[in-house]
């Protein structure tokens, strides 16, 4: 290493010798006369600054610098480095002439240089001979070299041993002026102390050049250096014009061997493994065979066509990507494969954070619903328990009056909120999820809540009015409240069903189920636009007790009943409710509640260029992210959002409970103050009238009192 | 999105349900063309829609050669005859925070405000009911800018800044690689740099001045207000804002293709902390 720096070193000197003889003269004429005891220390550093700079490949000074990088570069073919050296800086030259001439005869050196030198004179013999004459004349300049060295030592420390070909035009100007100062004015710049941003960025751009290309294992720097190697030896006539083919010469001729035993693992990308999944889906068809296409046919109807109703939310500029929609077809298509369904619908979907939900509405045929056991029996059993513990007088110490407030039942499946079922998948392809039913206090605390779903649903929901349940009991919950509000229906396409509507009269808003009208001619797509009256809500309203159907709270405890019956001032208690009304079924959304001046509706015609074939587009703005289409005869909903509802007003969390009044000071809390001695002797005097006729029972009181007291 | 790849585009965004009719396409397509050749735009961004009750509004956006410069606004109602909005000052966005709600879908709708304000009479000072009208042409100029400057999305490497301060579009940027695309340090703010300046030389030391010329979206505020989505597989990345709900940033790694597109009520979502 020592030799190869050295003799780069040497070649460059040659080199600049060649070019910059007028400088010998300037630069002798300048120098100071050497001092004779200075040059042999002088000597010995420079071999040591040699040795260093082989070593660690530190460049000790400008000029050493370009033998060190070019060192690195390629050794001794590239010469390259030079061509900027003489052109745009001729200052520096003479100096590192001397200083590495001298240390060629210097007894420190003299064991390597001989044998270095030799090697050299293939490439550069004629050269050779000037230099070495140079060599011996130049030798006076030593007294220059501590200065310089001095000078340069600790800010070559600071850029490690790289070099960049584009910039050494600069910093070799740089390298000049210091020289060249250095010449005329030996004090050391303190500034130079610090590595400068020129450095960095240096190094910044060396570390990128030296970056391996995964694909070939080059990398840039030594691609440069191999072609400015090959120029430099061959010596064409217009390597400028060349330089592509020499490039591509030189990375043909790279003899690459692949070292690495390690086979590469083929990656598995989430993409593949979706794709995967997602091949099933389209495979479905085939793999049934044949013998069951007649049995599917009769059971088809009970998938919708999404498609179709894709085709006429796309006019109305709502929906999800051609191909997404086809994949959720057939997903929808394998959910109706799997489940026992009678009616399927694609509900919408809903945007989470980390992944979003595909949510199918389904109807299980009559029958066959997967009946489930609830945590809220268990919820229920707890609370009786704990009536009963209430019961028992024994204890002596009052128990908690408090009672949880009445647990409200869920309403039965195929009824009010709980009439669908719901399956989610976070995409298509992705085994369909179904979600709990609903209970009445997860919709009332929904209501007090805003959060975004994250994608997962067993993520917990943790919310100031605590959530009972998880993730997928809120998006159940939303789910329920968005299709409350915003499934609705050209006016008459549904009628109530009549036996049914008899059955349910008991119910005070009566009818509950509805049919498809099958005298339904279709409403002008202009009329369904023009009045929101010719639009009816087709699913139930939910009341502010959280159920479809009222559900009277107090009629379950029978014995409270009766005592109410008897106190009539129960009524005013906060426990008592009165019924809470909705609107019924099939009710227009004319009527739906203004928000803030803000009108719940908004309609409008796909199209006003072809208004002949538009079709009546209704939006949401209590719900954004809700549409619903008619074309007259059809009509779908679709929900596609983050699942929260509008306000005008920012979310405000719901008010700390009341705090619970203390027991009211009255005759049972105060007490009175201890008998004075007057009363009690006016008892005694009081007694003493009365305690000649009843002696004898006094006798035995005071017995039991002596018994007290032992007790005591 | 650009307006040239707008069909791409349309369909890549389509994943949070805000897609375009077919005539609304069908006419974006050919007027942006032209509002590109009037205004003599280098480049044309198709920036999204703001809903409003009784219309929407279409804004498309003119950018020069120099993509950090003011970029001029445009809005339609039919996608056809597009009409240029002032520039947005500081002034205007004061005025207009004290409207909230949804946009009407007319300009020239007036929103009143009423406020107090103290007068003096001589040396007594009583409050005086004062009657602002706001115009809805102002309120979506301020809303516009503020989107812009809140969540305009751009990834990193798409852009570079020449050695002489424009910035230009990179034409060798091939996407960002997967690893970098599930990053959310990869994705700049499109627009000037605000918080650069205020970073630390050590935090400094690690960027690239031509491309790390802009505010990364890492350090936004509150954190977590973007949702970042792989979606089909990992073909796609989907960056959504939570903060202005509607903004959606798409990207496919190792290409191109990427764009931001703003379908929502213009409001901002003030409730983010509650909803994290």
């Amino acid at each position: 290493m020592e030799d190869v720096a050295s003799l780069n070193q040497e070649k460059e000197n040659q080199e600049l010798e060649e070019v910059v003889p007028p400088w010998e003269d300037m630069t002798a004429v300048s120098s100071k006369d050497p001092e004779p005891e200075l040059l042999q220390p002088f000597e010995s550093e420079l071999g040591m600054e040699s040795e260093s700079q082989g070593r660690s490949s530190t460049p000790p000074s400008p000029q050493a610098t370009v033998g060190t990088s070019l060192d690195e570069v390629a050794g001794p073919g590239a010469l390259s480095p030079h061509f900027p050296l003489k052109e745009g800086s001729s200052m520096p030259s003479p100096l590192a002439l001397d200083r590495q001439d001298f240390a060629a005869p210097s007894p420190a050196q003299s064991d390597k240089k001989p044998s270095v030198i030799p090697e050299s004179v293939p490439q550069h013999s004629d050269h050779l001979e000037q230099s070495s004459d140079a060599m011996k004349e130049n030798t006076f300049q030593q007294s220059q070299l501590p200065e310089l060295h001095l000078f340069e030592e600790p800010r070559e420390a600071g850029h490690n041993n790289f070099k960049q070909k584009e910039l050494r035009f600069d910093f070799l100007e740089e390298e000049d002026s210091n020289s060249y100062y250095d010449l005329s004015q030996p004090e050391p710049g303190a500034c130079e102390l610090v590595p400068s941003m020129l450095d960095i960025a240096i190094q910044n751009a060396k570390a990128y050049l030296l970056k391996t290309s995964s694909s070939s294992g080059l990398n840039l720097y030594d691609h440069l250096s191999n072609m400015l190697t090959r120029i430099l030896d061959e010596r064409p006539e217009n390597a400028v014009d060349i330089i592509e083919n020499i490039s591509q010469d030189v990375k043909m001729a790279h003899f690459s061997k692949k070292l690495d035993t390690l086979q590469n693992e083929n990656e598995m990308l989430p993409a593949y493994e979706i794709a995967e999944k997602q091949k099933a889906l389209f495979l479905q068809g085939n793999l049934e065979g044949a013998d069951q296409e007649l049995e599917e046919e009769i059971v088809e109807n009970c998938l919708p066509n999404v498609m179709e109703s894709a085709f006429y939310f796309e006019q109305a500029g709502v929906g999800l990507g051609t191909d997404e929609t086809y994949r959720i077809f057939l997903a929808l298509k394998q959910l109706t494969d799997t489940h026992p369904i009678h009616k399927c619908r694609f509900w919408g979907k809903i945007l989470g954070m980390e992944m979003n939900y595909i949510v199918a509405e389904v109807e299980f045929r009559e029958g066959e619903d997967e009946e489930e056991v609830e945590e809220e029996d268990v919820v229920e059993e707890r609370d009786n328990g704990e009536s009963e513990a209430g019961e028992d007088d024994e204890d002596e110490l009052p128990r908690s009056f408090h009672k949880a407030p009445q647990a409200i039942p869920k309403e039965e499946s195929r009824m009010g909120t709980n009439k669908y079922v719901y399956f989610v998948c976070n995409e298509p392809g992705r085994p369909w999820v179904k979600l709990p039913s609903v209970t009445p206090a997860q919709i009332v605390i929904a209501r007090k809540i805003k959060k975004f779903f994250t994608g997962r649903l067993d993520a917990p929901i943790i919310s100031y009015p605590p959530f009972p349940g998880n993730e997928s009991n809120y998006l159940r919950a939303q789910i329920a409240r968005i299709s409350a509000g915003t499934h609705v229906s050209p006016l008459g396409f549904y009628q109530f069903g009549e036996e049914e509507g008899e059955e349910e009269e008991e119910v005070e808003s009566g009818r509950d189920s509805f049919e498809e009208n099958p005298d339904f001619e279709g409403i002008q797509v202009v009329d369904l636009v023009e009045s929101l009256s010719n639009w009816v809500h087709h699913v139930q309203h939910i009341l502010p007790q959280g159920r479809c159907n009222w559900f009277n709270p107090i009629q379950k405890s029978e014995e409270e009943e009766e005592e109410e019956d008897e106190e009539e001032e129960e009524k005013e208690d906060p426990d008592y409710f009165e019924q809470e009304v909705g609107p019924p079924l099939l009710t227009p959304i004319s009527e739906d509640l203004e928000i803030q001046n803000i009108p719940p509706w908004t309609t409008r015609l796909s199209s006003n260029l072809i208004p002949q074939y538009a079709i009546a587009v209704l939006r949401s703005n209590l719900w954004p992210g809700a549409y619903a289409f008619s074309n007259g005869k059809k009509f779908e909903n679709f929900y596609v959002g983050w699942g929260h509802k509008y306000s005008p007003d920012n979310y405000t969390p719901p008010a700390p409970p009341a705090v619970q009044q203390e027991y009211p000071s009255g005759p049972e809390i105060t007490e009175m103050d201890d008998p004075s001695v007057e009363e009690e002797q006016a008892f005694r005097a009081a007694q003493a009238a009365t305690e000649l006729p009843v002696e004898e029972n006094e006798e035995t009181e005071e017995e039991e009192d002596e018994e007290d007291d032992y007790d005591q | 999105m650009d307006a040239e790849s707008l069909l791409l585009s349309l369909e890549l965004a389509s994943g949070s349900g805000q897609g375009l009719s077919p005539d609304r396409r069908a006419s974006l397509l050919t007027s942006l063309l032209l509002v590109k050749r009037d205004y003599r735009y280098h480049r044309v961004l198709f920036w999204g829609r703001i809903l409003g009750i009784i219309a929407d509004y279409y804004i498309a956006q003119g950018l020069s050669e120099d993509q950090l410069a003011p970029r001029k606004t445009l809005y339609s109602l039919n996608c056809m005859e597009w009409s240029l909005l002032p520039p947005a000052t500081e002034e205007m966005a004061l005025q207009t925070s004290v409207v909230t709600g949804r946009f009407m879908g007319d300009p020239s709708h007036e929103y009143e405000h009423t406020e107090m304000q103290k007068v003096k009479d001589g040396e007594k000072v009583f409050e005086e009911e004062v009657v602002v009208q706001i115009k809805e042409e102002t309120r979506l100029v301020s809303i516009i800018d503020q989107i812009d400057k809140a969540v305009a999305v751009i990834p990193r490497g798409a852009l570079f800044k020449t050695p002489l301060g424009p910035i230009h579009v990179n034409r060798t940027f091939e996407g960002l690689s997967l690893s970098e695309a599930k990053k959310l340090s990869s994705y700049f703010h499109f627009r000037e740099p605000v918080e650069l300046k205020n970073k630390t030389l050590l935090e400094k030391a690690d960027l690239d001045p031509s491309l790390d010329f802009m505010d990364s979206l890492e350090h936004d505020i509150p954190k977590g207000s973007w949702s970042i989505q792989m979606e089909r597989g990992n073909a796609l990345v989907v960056l959504r804002s939570l903060l202005w709900p509607g903004l959606t940033f798409y990207h496919a790694p190792r290409t191109k293709n990427c764009g931001y597109i703003y379908v929502g009520t213009g409001e901002k979502n003030i409730d983010l902390p509650f909803m994290l």
